[in-house]
């Protein structure tokens, strides 16, 4: 993917940034020295970054650098994988979520995921996908129409299916089917939405619906996107962290305002990944 | 127009082609032996249905209906030992085939979904290991052990069970008993047959809990659901075709289980819908029982009562098909 450094600078430097720290979203999420491992592999080593509230960062990497790993380090996922280990702390309003005593479950309800493959769940209908959450998760809602279609609304799939709330998800196309994972994130109202890459298993038009959405969405919460495609970074995020592995474990080399990472990076590692000189 | 008319003209569509290939030599050869194989399963138990009918079909002739509906067994002898007149009808064996069967599938099925889903999401490493051998094991156990098993040790703890149901739940018709005979009941024949599926139920569900798309998996515990939760909204609706499908295994294992029956099934012919009252019927044990000393007319007879239970469990099978096709697909 060969891509001149000023076109990204210029996209990422076209957008108007978001301005971090409204209270009311909390103080957001921050990592202190995070490393992962997988049996006695080391993947990830001393990563700390600081995500705002309202704003949205993006991670980006070649493969195998990490960066999928560290965003599973975020609501907890990472601990699915049998042999997967964790050091360091990861703060959600300033209160580390591996604490001993801590309920996985409420810290997955603040900080949702959508993930790279669109997986609503196919023996419920779309209306039903929406609201799983609160089913799963046993909360009450008195209004669930409200909810159901503000939810839709703001990812940007209401008038796709509103006539068809009682058909079942499968039904959709792989663009919708995703916009229907982010509703059903929504649903629950997390603080904190984690995007795993999800536009890589997308085709051009439902990936440029997903970034209106995301941009809609950075308004009300904090948002943390992996991707491989710099152009999404360049026109979605307002900080970018580059994450590389020189074959040991993967190291986060450099976060700055997105505009800059494009424009003028201080590691020559970053520069050598956004211009394209390999990755 | 003219143009379109041009055009249809000259591209005429052309009919479509045959399109061969020439298998090599050992394809052909493995294609033979595989037919041979797949084939040879199919004859042999097209065989024994041929068989079957030809030996039952002079008693089904004779006795017609009656013969699935009417519970007398007889074989009247002059002084002689000439046959004087003989009746044979199932209908008690067939009623006390189900009762157990589905006496067994109550039991046995939730049981062995738990076993699954524990082995599935909440056993690790060599606890894990050691439980699938032993559950294979089980599957593998000859039904003679289970019958003795049963019949030594069991039996007396059924029995105390029975007298408890029978005492706070005797209102119920079901679990009412014209005499306080509460040894070799329905009931505890159902309860040996529960034992005996629990394995091949286990394993089934197992294995389709095990193919849960990790996926789903995720994206439920990704919004704050819990285990329990996660199971009900994912899992059962993934695996509920397995379930059936192990549920319909099992199902048709009991209705033909003969030895572990015989073991501990009082036999009477006389249709008996109270459970815990110790007088039953199987087809299966009925064949046993009466094999060894029968004449020549009644191995007839027990061959029609073979048909019936091959078809019975043909039936069931089919039935299963059906069903995990209706249940199935849905969660996936």
């Amino acid at each position: 993917m060969q891509t001149t450094p000023s076109s990204l600078a210029s996209v990422a430097g076209n957008r108007t940034q978001r301005v971090p720290g409204t209270n009311l979203l909390g103080t957001g999420l921050e990592t202190r020295g995070v490393h992962a491992w997988f049996g006695k592999k080391h993947v990830l080593s001393d990563v700390s970054l600081d995500f705002a509230a309202g704003t949205v960062t993006a991670l980006i990497g070649p493969s195998g650098c990490g960066k999928s790993t560290f965003i599973r380090t975020l609501n907890r996922m990472h601990e699915f994988i049998p042999t997967a280990a964790l050091a360091g702390q990861v703060l959600l309003d300033g209160k580390d979520i591996y604490e001993s005593g801590t309920d996985v479950t409420k810290i997955r309800l603040r900080v949702g995921m959508v993930f790279q493959k669109p997986n609503p769940f196919p023996s419920m209908t779309i209306g039903e996908n929406v609201l799983s959450g609160l089913k799963l998760a046993q909360l009450k809602r008195s209004n669930t129409d409200d909810l159901l279609e503000s939810c839709l609304v703001r990812a940007g799939l209401w008038s796709e299916v509103k006539d068809r709330l009682g058909e079942h998800g499968g039904a959709l196309s792989g663009g919708q089917q995703q916009r229907l994972c982010i509703a059903r994130a929504l649903a629950v109202e997390p603080q904190v939405l984690l995007m795993d890459e999800p536009c890589s298993a997308l085709d051009p038009g439902s990936t440029f619906r997903i970034e209106e959405t995301i941009s809609e969405l950075a308004k009300t919460m904090t948002i943390v996107i992996v991707t491989h495609n710099m152009q999404q970074a360049a026109r979605v995020s307002d900080y970018t962290a580059f994450f590389l592995s020189d074959g040991g474990p993967g190291v986060m080399v450099e976060t700055a305002p997105t505009n800059k990472i494009f424009s003028s990076p201080e590691d020559q590692r970053t520069e050598d990944y956004v211009t394209g000189r390999f990755g | 127009m003219r143009v379109t008319q041009t055009l249809g003209a000259q591209s005429s569509i052309p009919a479509a082609r045959e399109i061969t290939t020439k298998p090599r030599r050992s394809d052909q050869v493995f294609r033979f032996i595989v037919t041979a194989g797949g084939m040879s399963s199919l004859v042999i138990l097209g065989l024994i249905a041929f068989f079957l009918s030809l030996k039952g079909f002079s008693v089904l002739r004779e006795e017609q209906w009656s013969f699935l509906t009417e519970s007398r067994w007889e074989v009247l002898q002059d002084g002689e030992g000439k046959i004087e007149s003989s009746t044979f009808g199932i209908g008690a064996m067939l009623v006390g085939t189900f009762i157990g069967a589905f006496i067994a599938i109550i039991v046995g099925v939730p049981i062995a979904v738990l076993s699954a889903l524990y082995l599935t999401f909440y056993a690790r490493g060599p606890v894990k290991k050691f439980l699938i051998s032993v559950i294979d094991l089980m599957a593998a156990f000859p039904s003679l052990l289970f019958g003795f098993w049963a019949f030594i040790v069991f039996m007396a703890s059924a029995e105390y069970w029975a007298k408890l149901i029978n005492k706070y739940l005797g209102f119920i018709p079901l679990f009412d008993v014209p005499a306080p005979f509460f040894e070799r009941s329905p009931f505890i024949a159902g309860l040996v047959l529960a034992v005996m599926i629990i394995p091949i139920v286990t394993a089934i569900s197992r294995e389709v809990f095990d193919q849960t798309p990790l996926d789903r998996i995720q994206a439920a515990y990704a919004l704050g659901a819990s285990k329990l939760a996660m199971i009900r909204a994912v899992v059962i609706p993934y695996g509920r075709g397995g379930i059936v499908g192990g549920a319909m295994l099992g199902l048709g294992r009991a209705m033909g289980e003969t030895v572990a029956v015989y073991t501990v099934l009082n036999v009477v012919y006389q249709i008996n819908w109270q459970i815990l009252f110790g007088a039953g019927g199987n087809v299966a044990s009925l064949i046993l029982l009466k094999f060894g000393e029968a004449g020549p007319d009644e191995v007839d007879a027990l061959m029609a009562a073979g048909l019936v239970l091959f078809l019975l469990t043909l039936t069931v099978n089919a039935l299963s098909d059906v069903l995990i096709n209706r249940f199935g697909k849905k969660g996936r």
